[in-house]
């Protein structure tokens, strides 16, 4: 383990700089905008989950007055679309573009076959029915298993599963997957246990609070501003630009403060409609999604069906595993096979295993990216196949996963061989965690399992300004979600020398800094911190020149040092220090305003590992489940704001719990979702949970300069699987199938 | 000689071979290598991530190779 270093700013705690406007209702979201002449937007959507257009007509609607703006999928540009979307769930541009507005074919109840823009809220939606649409129906397919057998329904006819050699028929697999080691076959002979289960994992929703939501104000040469909610406005600019044939310089992005994403923000709805419709009607236009539009038509995470066979000797040694697992897509290609097939081991020692995972179209919303995508369905299988064995082998299920647990050297699952990772200090954290170490509650059981994600780097910019009296301005391109901010702030601060409360972090538009990817991926801290870090470290360089320039020193005689310049060990110089604020004063004597800048495509993030535990008691005569307590233990690498590090793992912990407890979409028949609001789609509030505690481990990841690993994906894989291990442990029967709902359990509680 | 090993999925491309020794001072050089010998693996570089020594880069360019560099290539991971 890394030694701890002595930080003075990095490690605290200060209030985050956008705590005051978010509590008091001043933060300005994606729906607070507003402009002079705006009108409103609204959008028709399919009332069939899969059908032919076989017309649009939308007279209708401009004929009615205060109607400004009508389009539908023929007013697009037409022709394919290069590129793709960032993120697990993205998919090509093409096919996003094709959700965002149906062409010849309607994919899922809810898909926008067109919109319109009028002077109120209430004209658009009368709008909206005086538009006639003529379908075709046809039916849908709804489940991944049905989906993939070879006389399913196709979603796309024109579908071929992507392999080295193009498959005769095209079919509704879009993608597979495959990682292999060893001889699984002679990994299970040498098993003296074996474990097979088949478990599913329901669609899920973000849950994000605010709806999405933007404003365009295009002008009549087709350039203008977007101001939106999203988690990545250069690449917002850059999918509206491109499904609208615009130059990308042509519309400015204004990322507004969010109200959660959690990957659910990576990908445009309303923002290349309202950019048309503000440019066919010449004035601003504002677009909302309702709460059962964002059900109904943003993209939630994958459900899954995951086969599950894992053998292991007496000592605890696992032998073998074999998963394989079916992702849903939704309409588009796009659910994320690949990280599942890779995370799905990789906190382990495996000398034999075999992951085959699918890609599967089916009529319902397309997916989208959700915390660690792939990952939960995945390690819920075998977290939980892990436990049974636990159970076989009459041992303690962190003592299991220690015998086994991967380390600095060990061969990834997906191939290369780990550098330094915590994974064996957060099982040994928990095992000796006093809530570990308290008995469990007579009715109860307790459930185990460990998390992982890999984390990402990717590309981010920043600027930093020294203000002309030495405070410091951090321009920075990544929208802040949980408080990145504040962690800007402190790694500037710490870089500098000077106290936090002399930094402010401002995220600017996409005309006033250089390119930043998405927030997501748990790349902020570990990426744009790396660029604030490397601004800073300009900063101080352009200091010591200029204090070497007034003391007439070589630059290299001067250092700094807690946030001043000093002559160097050595250097014989009758000199008073010049702090920031005293170089910043005499900044126009000595070359002009004082900055430092830096642009990167990060590396080498570290991957985080998580062991959470929980206490859950089942009532045998309704099914209902309580979380009597739950603990989360992570690696963070470097905790730069501890509180908002906990409050990834507890949000995180949160939304696992609640995705294995009560979250699931439930279609009929016809492929219509029956649940599209809080009210049926049940997410966890704050009497469904207990205080989830939390211990950050860390271990540092020796690629950022302060050991930052990233801690945003890695809560919510854990919870689904401890949550199924701890209600198992209580009914004395496994839980293969979640939601652990009351009506599911009660099946299996009074099943043989 | 950097150990290169390369996905399953590859090696409708590569005619069956997915580990192999190349010798490159770093990463430009090593892709250059891959693709002279099997053009068409140009596009899937482009697409994929690579592992030097345990460090991932999803997006690789200059990285020096050591002679017992350990090059794995991956899909490219985001998150959420």
């Amino acid at each position: 383990m890394a030694e701890a270093v002595d930080y003075k700013q990095i490690g605290s705690r200060p209030v985050r700089p956008d705590g005051l406007d978010k509590v008091t209702g001043r933060a300005q979201f994606g729906a607070d905008t507003v402009l002079p002449n705006m009108i409103h937007g609204k959008v028709l959507r399919s009332p069939h989950a899969h059908a032919k257009i076989l017309s649009v007509d939308v007279s209708g609607a401009l004929a009615l007055p205060g109607v400004f703006a009508a389009i539908s999928g023929a007013d697009f540009p037409g022709g394919g679309i290069e590129g793709e979307v960032g993120g697990e769930g993205g998919g090509t541009l093409d096919d996003v573009a094709k959700n965002v507005m149906a062409r010849d074919k309607v994919l899922y109840h809810g898909h926008a076959v067109a919109a319109v823009a009028a002077a109120t809220p209430m004209a658009a939606e009368a709008a909206l029915a005086a538009i006639k649409v003529e379908y075709e129906p046809l039916a849908p397919v709804l489940d991944v298993l049905q989906a993939m057998q070879p006389d399913a329904t196709l979603v796309d006819e024109n579908n071929y599963t992507k392999l080295p050699e193009k498959p005769e028929h095209p079919s509704n697999v879009a993608n597979q997957g495959r990682l292999e080691r060893g001889s699984i076959e002679e990994g299970f002979a040498a098993a003296d246990v074996v474990v097979e289960r088949e478990f599913k994992c329901p669609m899920a929703h973000q849950g994000y609070i605010e709806p999405q939501a933007c404003v365009a104000s295009i002008d009549e040469q087709g350039r203008g501003t977007l101001w939106c909610s999203t988690q990545g406005h250069f690449e917002f600019r850059a999918a509206t630009s491109k499904m609208l044939g615009k130059d990308l310089s042509d519309l400015k992005v204004v990322p507004k403060e969010i109200g959660g994403g959690f990957g659910g923000k990576t990908v445009v709805y309303l923002e290349p409609l309202a950019v048309l419709l503000s440019e066919k009607s010449g004035r601003p236009v504002k677009m909302a999604l309702n709460r059962e539009e964002v059900f109904r038509a943003t993209g939630p995470a994958s459900a899954s069906v995951a086969r599950i066979k894992v053998g292991a000797k007496r000592d605890g040694t696992i032998t073998a595993a074999h998963a394989w697992i079916a992702y849903e897509a939704g309409a588009f290609a796009g659910a994320p096979y690949m990280p599942g097939a890779m995370a799905i081991f990789a906190p382990y020692q495996l000398e034999n295993f075999l992951v085959e995972t699918f890609d599967v179209l089916v009529n319902k919303p397309k997916v989208a990216a959700y915390r660690a995508p792939g990952a939960p369905q995945s390690m819920h299988a075998f977290e939980c196949a892990l436990d049974e064995i636990a159970q076989l082998l009459q041992t303690d299920p962190i003592d299991l996963r220690l015998h086994n647990a991967a380390e600095e050297g060990t061969q990834a699952p997906y191939g290369p061989k780990f550098p330094p990772i915590g994974f064996k200090a957060c099982l040994e954290a928990a095992k000796s965690h006093p809530n570990y170490l308290a008995p469990v509650p007579e009715g109860a059981g307790r459930g185990v399992a460990a998390g992982f994600w890999f984390n990402v780097g990717l590309q981010s910019s920043a600027e930093v300004h020294i203000n002309e009296n030495g405070t410091v301005m951090v321009i920075e391109g990544s929208p802040d979600i949980g408080g990145s901010r504040a962690s800007m702030c402190l790694m500037a601060a710490e870089t500098l020398g000077i106290e936090y409360e002399q930094v402010r972090a401002q995220v600017a538009d996409t005309d006033s800094t250089g390119f930043c990817n998405v927030t997501g991926g748990s790349r902020t801290t570990f990426a744009t911190g790396m660029a604030v870090t490397r601004a800073c470290e300009d900063v101080i360089a352009e200091c010591k020149k200029r204090a070497a320039m007034t003391w007439g020193l070589d630059e290299d005689q001067v250092e700094w040092e807690d946030g001043q310049a000093v002559p160097g060990p050595g250097v014989n110089a009758d000199v008073k220090a010049l702090s920031l604020a005293d170089l910043a004063r005499k900044a126009a004597k000595t070359g002009g305003p004082i900055l430092g800048r830096a642009s990167l495509n990060a590396q080498g993030a570290g991957a985080s590992f998580s062991v959470n535990f929980g206490d859950l008691r089942v009532d045998q005569e309704t099914g209902k489940v309580d979380v009597l307590s739950y603990t989360a233990v992570q690696d963070a690498g470097k905790a730069i704001h501890p509180a908002y590090v906990e409050g990834q793992m507890q949000g995180g912990a949160a939304q696992g719990l609640g995705w294995a407890l009560n979250e699931e979409y439930i279609y009929n028949e016809e492929g219509v979702l029956e649940n599209p609001g809080f009210l049926d789609y049940r997410i966890p509030v704050c009497s469904d949970l207990p205080m989830i505690d939390t211990e950050i481990v860390e271990v540092a990841n020796p690629s950022h300069p302060y050991g930052v690993r990233g801690v945003g994906e890695t809560p919510i894989v854990a919870p689904l699987a401890v949550a199924t291990n701890a209600v198992s442990r209580a009914i004395d029967k496994r839980v293969t199938e979640l939601p652990l709902s009351p009506p599911n359990l009660l099946e299996v509680i009074d099943g043989d | 000689m950097a150990q290169v090993t390369l996905p399953e999925d590859w090696t409708a491309l590569t005619g069956g071979i997915r580990v192999l020794e190349i010798n490159a001072e770093n990463y430009r050089d090593l892709r250059s290598s891959l693709t002279q010998r099997w053009p068409d693996l140009g596009t899937v570089l482009e697409r994929c991530a690579v592992a030097i020594d345990g460090q991932i880069y999803q997006d690789a360019f200059m990285e020096e190779l050591a002679a017992d560099s350990e090059v794995f290539f991956m899909p490219r991971i985001e998150g959420g």
